[in-house]
C-alpha cells in the first residue's frame, strides 16, 4: 500500500510538473515577449539565486563535514595508516580552501557583473602576467603534493621486513581463506590444478598430487566409458570429448609436480583458517594475496590497506597493525566492533557480502591462538610427525630463507 | 559525395526555398546532411539518457531501502528480476553496468560529440557540410544499431552484462562466474564494437573537415574554442578507441575461441580451466588506455561549448584564447600517459605507480588555467543569464569541485584507501555526470534555435537548471562521505556490515535528491519536445553571438 501511494505521488508530481510547464508556455505565448530577451528582473533573480546557491552550497558543505564526521572511518589502526591520514588531511587543507575560493570567485563575479544596460563589458582578451600567475601557483602547490604523496607511497610500498609475518589471503567467489606458514615458516606452494574439496587452496604435497592424479584418472576413465556406452547427441559427444581433453591436460600439469623437485613438505604444517583470522599487534604482517577465479580485492579499510587479488598472480601488501581489537572496541565504545576484510572488486552476485573478520591480538594471545590451529596435514589425514622431524633435521636457516624468497618472488 | 554537393548547389540556386525535393527517407532517415545527423544523434542520446537515468533510480531505490519491495521495480523489471518488487542482486549489477555504459559512451560520447561536432564544425568553420556525408550517415547508423543492441541486452533471460562498465575479465570472460557474463556480455561486446566503428567514422570525418574545409581566412588560430575542443576530442578518439577495439576483440577470443590472453590459473564452477599464462591485468592496461582519454573525450566538448556560451553571454571575448588552446592540447596529450592511475592497487610496480602519479597530477595545471580563464571572462563582463549561460557556470563550478577530488585520487598513497569506493563514484559523477552533462544542456539551450529554428522556453530552462544543480550537488557531495567511510562501490546492500550502519540515512538522502533531480529532467523533456514543434520561432541571431553559424538564416528558412 505504501509503495502504491509512493508511485501515485510520483505520477501526480510528473503530471503537475507537466501542467505547470504548459501554463508557463501559454502565458509566454500570450505576452508576445521574445524568448531570448532576458528581462532585467529575470537576470537579477538568477544573479541573486547564484549567490544564494553559493552560500547554500558552502553552508551545506560545512554542515556535512560536521554532521557526517561520525560515519567516517575511525582512527587508522596501522602504522602507515597514520601517514595516509596525515597526507589526506594535508591535501584537504589545500583543496578545501581552493574549492571555497574558486567557487566564490565564480559565483560572486557572476552575481556582481550581471547585466546592466548602462555598463559596457570590459574588453580583455588576455593578460600574460595573470596567466603566468595561475599557471605557476598551482604548479608549485602540485610539486609539494606530488613529492609528499610519493614519499608516503614509497614508504607504504617498501619491501617487507625480514621478521614479517606472512599470511596468505586466498579469495574465491564469495569468501576468503587465510593461510599461515606454520612451524617451518615456509608457505607451501600451490597450484589451481590441485584444487579439490579436501584441498580448497590447491596446496602441493605428495599426497595431494597423488590424490589428484587418481581423481583425474577416475574421471577420465568415467568420461571415456560414458562416451563408449551411452548414445548421446552430437553436441554432448563434443562436450564430453572436450572435457576429457581438459582433464588430460590438467593431469599432465599435475604429474609434472611429481619429479619437479618441489618442496613437498612446505605445505604440510600450513594452517588454513576460515571464519576469522588473527594477527599480532606491532608486528609487520605481509599479506600474500591470491585468487582462484575472478579478480577480487582485499580491502581492509581500518588499516588503510587494499590490494587486488588477481588469478595467476600473487600480489602483496604489508602493514603493521597498531591497535588491538580490544583497544579499538574501547576507543569506539562498541563491544561488537570487529576489523573486517572486504572484497572491493566486483566479483559476482554475492560480491556485497564477501567478508572475513580480522582480530588483532596482543602477541601472547596471538601465539596462543595460532598454536591451537590445526595443520593442513591433519585436515587431509596425514601424520605430520615425520615431516616436521625431517624439517628439523635439515634445519638450515639459509635453505628456508631461500625457499621463502622464491615463494615471494613467485 | 558529389550527389550531396549537387543537391546543395540545387538548393542554393532555388534561393533558400523549400522547392528542393527530397524524399522523406533521404531527408529524415538516411540523411547525409550534418544538421539532420546532429539532430538524430541528439534525439537518440536523449532517449538513451532517459533509459540510463531510470536504471539509476532503480538501483538507488535498492541502496536507500535495501530489500524493500517497490511496485515500480516489479512493473518495469518483472517477476524475473524483481520478484515481489525486490530487486534481484544480479540485476542490480546489470543495472549499474548498463547505466554506466550508456551514460559514458552513448550519452556523453556519442550524444555530445555526435550532436555538437556535427552541428557546429561545418557551420563554425564556414564549410558547406562534412567532408564525407556518407561516412557521417554511417556513423549515426552504427551508433543507432549499437544503442539498440545495448538496450536490448537488458531484456534477455540471463540478464545484461554485470561486471561493471569496465567489464574486467576474468569475470566478464567466464559465463560460469555470473549470469550476466553469458549472452549479455556477448551483446555488450558486439554493441561496443559497433559503437567504436561509429565513433571512428565520426572522428575521422571531424578531423578531415576541420583540417581541410575551413573557409578562407579561418586559420587554425582563429577557430572558435568549440572547434578546437571537438578537434582534439576527435584526435583522442581516433587514437584511443582502436585500442579498446583490440581489447574487446581479445576478450571475444578468450570467451569463444579458447585463447588465453587474459586468463590464467582459473578454477571456477568446480573445475580447473585450461588457460595458463594470460594476464587479466593486460586487459586493464588496454581498457584504460582508452578509458582515461575517454574522460576527456567526454569533457572537452563540454568545455568547448561552455567557452563559447560564457563568452557570448558575458559580452566579452573568451579570456586567454591561446592559453585555452594550449591547455586543451596539454590535457589531450597528458591524457594518454596517465591510465595507470586506475590501477594503483592491481599489484603493479610501485615505481611505475609513481610515474603515473606525476603525470596525472600534471593535468591539474592546464585544468586550473581553464577554470581561471573562465572566471576572468566573467570578470567585468555584462552577464546575461540565459539557461545556457547558467548551465555553463554550473559546469565551471562542478569542474572545479570534481577536479579537486581528482587530486586526492591521483595520489597513489591516498588512492589505496579510497580506490573503488563511493569516493571514486562521487568524483567521476561530479566531472562527468554533472560537468559534462551541464555542458550538453548548455549546448542544447544555446544552439536549439539554430537546430530547430525555434526557441526553448526560458523560464522552464531556469527551473530546470536550478532543480538540476541543487539535485546534482545534493546527490554527489554526500556520496564523498559514503566513500570516506570505506563503502565499496557496486555493493547490492550494506546491511551485512555493522560498520556501514551509519550510512543508511546518507543513502536515503542521496536517493531522494536523485529522484528529485531525475524528475526535474521531465521539465527539460517537456520543454525540448514541445519547443521542437510549438516553440516560438527564433530570429537569426538570438544571443547576439559573433560566430559564423549565426550569420546564416535559420532552420525554418531553407538553407539549414
Amino acid at each position: 500500500m505504501d509503495k502504491l501511494i509512493l508511485v501515485l505521488i510520483i505520477v501526480l508530481l510528473v503530471i503537475s510538473v507537466a501542467q505547470i510547464a504548459k501554463m508557463y508556455q501559454i502565458t509566454g505565448d500570450l505576452s508576445k515577449k521574445r524568448e531570448e530577451d532576458v528581462s532585467p528582473t529575470a537576470n537579477k533573480i538568477n544573479a541573486n539565486l547564484l549567490l544564494l546557491f553559493m552560500i547554500g552550497l558552502f553552508v551545506a558543505m560545512i554542515w556535512q563535514m560536521i554532521a557526517f564526521k561520525d560515519v567516517l572511518l575511525p582512527v587508522a589502526a596501522s602504522e602507515h595508516g597514520v601517514l595516509t591520514d596525515r597526507l589526506f588531511n594535508i591535501n584537504w587543507l589545500i583543496l578545501i580552501p581552493a574549492f571555497f575560493i574558486v567557487n566564490f570567485l565564480l559565483f560572486f563575479f557572476a552575481w556582481k557583473y550581471r547585466y546592466d544596460k548602462n555598463r559596457k563589458a570590459l574588453y580583455l582578451a588576455h593578460n600574460n602576467t595573470l596567466e603566468m600567475v595561475w599557471t605557476i601557483i598551482p604548479s608549485i602547490v602540485l610539486v609539494f603534493i606530488i613529492i609528499y604523496g610519493l614519499l608516503t607511497w614509497n614508504n607504504i610500498m617498501d619491501d617487507p621486513a625480514d621478521d614479517a609475518l606472512y599470511v596468505e589471503l586466498y579469495s574465491k567467489q564469495f569468501d576468503w581463506t587465510a593461510r599461515y606458514a606454520g612451524n617451518d615458516d615456509v608457505m607451501g606452494e600451490a597450484n589451481f590444478s590441485l584444487i579439490s574439496t579436501q584441498n580448497p587452496l590447491g596446496l602441493i604435497t605428495e599426497e595431494t598430487v597423488k590424490a589428484k592424479i587418481d581423481e583425474l584418472n577416475d574421471e577420465i576413465a568415467k568420461l571415456e566409458k560414458k562416451l563408449e556406452e551411452e548414445i548421446m547427441p552430437e553436441s554432448k559427444v563434443k562436450d564430453t570429448k572436450d572435457r576429457i581433453g581438459m582433464r588430460t591436460r590438467q593431469r599432465a600439469r599435475v604429474i609434472n609436480y611429481l619429479d619437479s623437485g618441489i618442496n613437498f613438505s612446505g605445505a604440510l604444517d600450513d594452517q588454513v583458517i576460515r571464519g576469522e583470522f588473527h594477527i599480532p599487534v606491532g608486528r609487520e604482517v605481509n599479506f600474500q594475496i591470491r585468487s582462484r577465479d575472478v579478480i577480487h580485492s582485499a580491502y581492509m579499510p581500518h588499516f588503510r590497506a587494499q590490494m587486488n587479488a588477481v588469478p595467476g598472480m600473487i600480489t602483496q601488501f604489508k602493514f603493521v597493525p597498531t591497535i588491538t581489537t580490544d583497544s579499538m572496541r574501547t576507543v569506539l565504545g562498541d563491544e561488537e566492533f570487529n576489523y573486517v576484510l572486504l572484497c572491493n572488486k566486483v566479483c559476482g552476485s554475492a560480491h556485497y557480502n564477501m567478508q572475513m573478520d580480522i582480530i588483532v591480538d596482543s602477541p601472547t594471545d596471538y601465539q596462543k591462538w595460532i598454536d591451537e590451529q590445526g595443520t593442513f596435514a591433519a585436515s587431509i589425514g596425514i601424520e605430520i610427525e615425520n615431516s616436521v622431524a625431517d624439517e628439523e633435521e635439515v634445519d638450515d636457516s639459509e635453505v628456508e630463507k631461500d625457499s621463502k624468497v622464491a615463494q615471494t618472488i613467485k | 559525395m558529389s550527389a550531396v554537393s549537387e543537391a546543395h548547389v540545387a538548393e542554393h540556386s532555388h534561393d533558400h526555398s523549400h522547392s528542393h525535393e527530397e524524399s522523406f527517407v533521404s531527408k529524415y532517415v538516411f540523411s547525409q546532411d550534418h544538421k539532420m545527423i546532429s539532430k538524430q544523434f541528439l534525439i537518440t542520446a536523449v532517449f538513451m539518457g532517459i533509459i540510463a537515468m531510470a536504471l539509476s533510480i532503480f538501483f538507488r531505490l535498492q541502496l536507500a531501502w535495501p530489500g524493500e519491495s517497490f511496485g515500480i521495480l516489479n512493473y518495469f523489471l518483472g517477476d524475473r528480476w524483481a520478484p515481489d518488487g525486490i530487486l534481484d542482486r544480479n540485476m542490480y549489477l546489470s543495472l549499474v553496468t548498463i547505466h554506466g555504459t550508456i551514460m559514458v559512451f552513448f550519452v556523453l560520447t556519442g550524444g555530445l560529440s555526435g550532436t555538437f561536432s556535427n552541428l557546429l564544425i561545418p557551420l563554425q568553420i564556414g564549410a558547406r557540410d562534412m567532408a564525407s556525408g556518407f561516412l557521417n550517415m554511417l556513423s549515426y547508423w552504427f551508433f543507432l544499431v549499437s544503442s539498440v543492441i545495448m538496450v536490448s541486452s537488458l531484456f534477455i533471460e540471463t540478464g545484461a552484462a554485470g561486471g561493471g562498465w569496465t567489464v574486467y575479465p576474468p569475470l566478464s570472460a567466464l559465463p560460469q562466474a555470473m549470469p550476466g557474463s553469458g549472452l549479455g556480455m556477448t551483446l555488450w561486446l558486439i554493441s561496443m564494437s559497433l559503437f567504436i566503428v561509429s565513433s571512428l567514422l565520426g572522428g575521422l570525418n571531424y578531423i578531415v573537415t576541420i583540417l581541410n574545409l575551413r573557409t578562407k581566412g579561418m586559420k587554425m588560430t582563429r577557430l572558435p574554442l568549440t572547434i578546437w575542443a571537438f578537434f582534439i576530442t576527435a584526435v583522442l578518439g581516433v587514437l584511443s578507441f582502436p585500442v579498446l577495439f583490440a581489447a574487446a576483440l581479445l576478450l571475444i577470443m578468450d570467451r569463444s575461441m579458447g585463447t588465453s590472453f587474459y586468463l590464467s590459473d582459473i578454477y571456477v564452477a568446480g573445475e580447473a580451466l585450461d588457460p595458463v599464462g594470460g594476464s587479466p591485468i593486460l586487459y586493464q592496461h588496454l581498457f584504460w588506455f582508452l578509458g582515461h582519454p575517454e574522460v576527456y573525450i567526454v569533457l572537452l566538448p563540454a568545455l568547448g561549448i561552455s567557452s563559447e556560451v560564457i563568452a557570448t553571454n558575458s559580452r566579452k571575448p573568451i579570456f586567454g584564447y591561446r592559453a585555452m588552446i594550449g591547455s586543451i592540447l596539454a590535457i589531450g596529450f597528458l591524457s594518454f600517459i596517465v591510465w595507470g592511475h586506475h590501477m594503483f592497487v592491481t599489484g603493479m610496480n610501485p615505481f611505475l605507480g609513481s610515474v603515473f602519479v606525476f603525470t596525472t597530477l600534471l593535468i591539474a595545471i592546464p585544468s586550473a588555467v581553464k577554470a581561471f580563464n573562465y572566471i576572468t571572462t566573467l570578470w567585468k563582463g555584462n552577464l546575461k543569464f540565459t539557461p545556457g549561460m547558467l548551465f555553463s557556470i554550473g559546469l565551471v563550478s562542478t569542474f572545479v569541485t570534481g577536479g579537486l577530488t581528482g587530486i586526492i585520487l591521483a595520489d597513489s598513497a591516498l588512492d589505496i584507501n579510497v580506490h573503488d569506493t563511493y569516493f571514486v563514484v562521487a568524483h567521476f559523477h561530479v566531472v562527468m555526470g554533472l560537468s559534462a552533462i551541464f555542458g550538453m544542456f548548455a549546448g542544447i539551450y544555446h544552439w536549439f534555435p539554430k537546430m530547430f529554428g525555434r526557441m526553448m522556453n526560458m523560464k522552464l530552462g531556469y527551473v530546470h537548471f536550478w532543480l538540476t544543480i541543487v539535485g546534482g550537488y545534493g546527490v554527489f557531495v554526500p556520496m564523498h562521505f559514503v566513500g570516506m567511510a570505506g563503502a565499496p562501490r557496486r555493493y547490492y546492500q550494506y546491511t551485512d556490515y555493522p560498520m556501514f550502519e551509519g550510512l543508511l540515512n546518507l543513502n536515503v538522502l542521496i536517493t531522494i535528491f536523485a529522484i528529485g533531480a531525475a524528475l526535474a529532467q521531465a521539465i527539460f523533456l517537456w520543454n525540448f519536445f514541445w519547443s521542437i514543434f510549438k516553440g516560438q520561432k527564433s530570429v537569426q541571431n538570438p544571443w547576439k553571438s559573433n560566430t559564423l553559424e549565426w550569420t546564416i538564416l535559420n532552420a525554418a528558412v531553407g538553407y539549414l
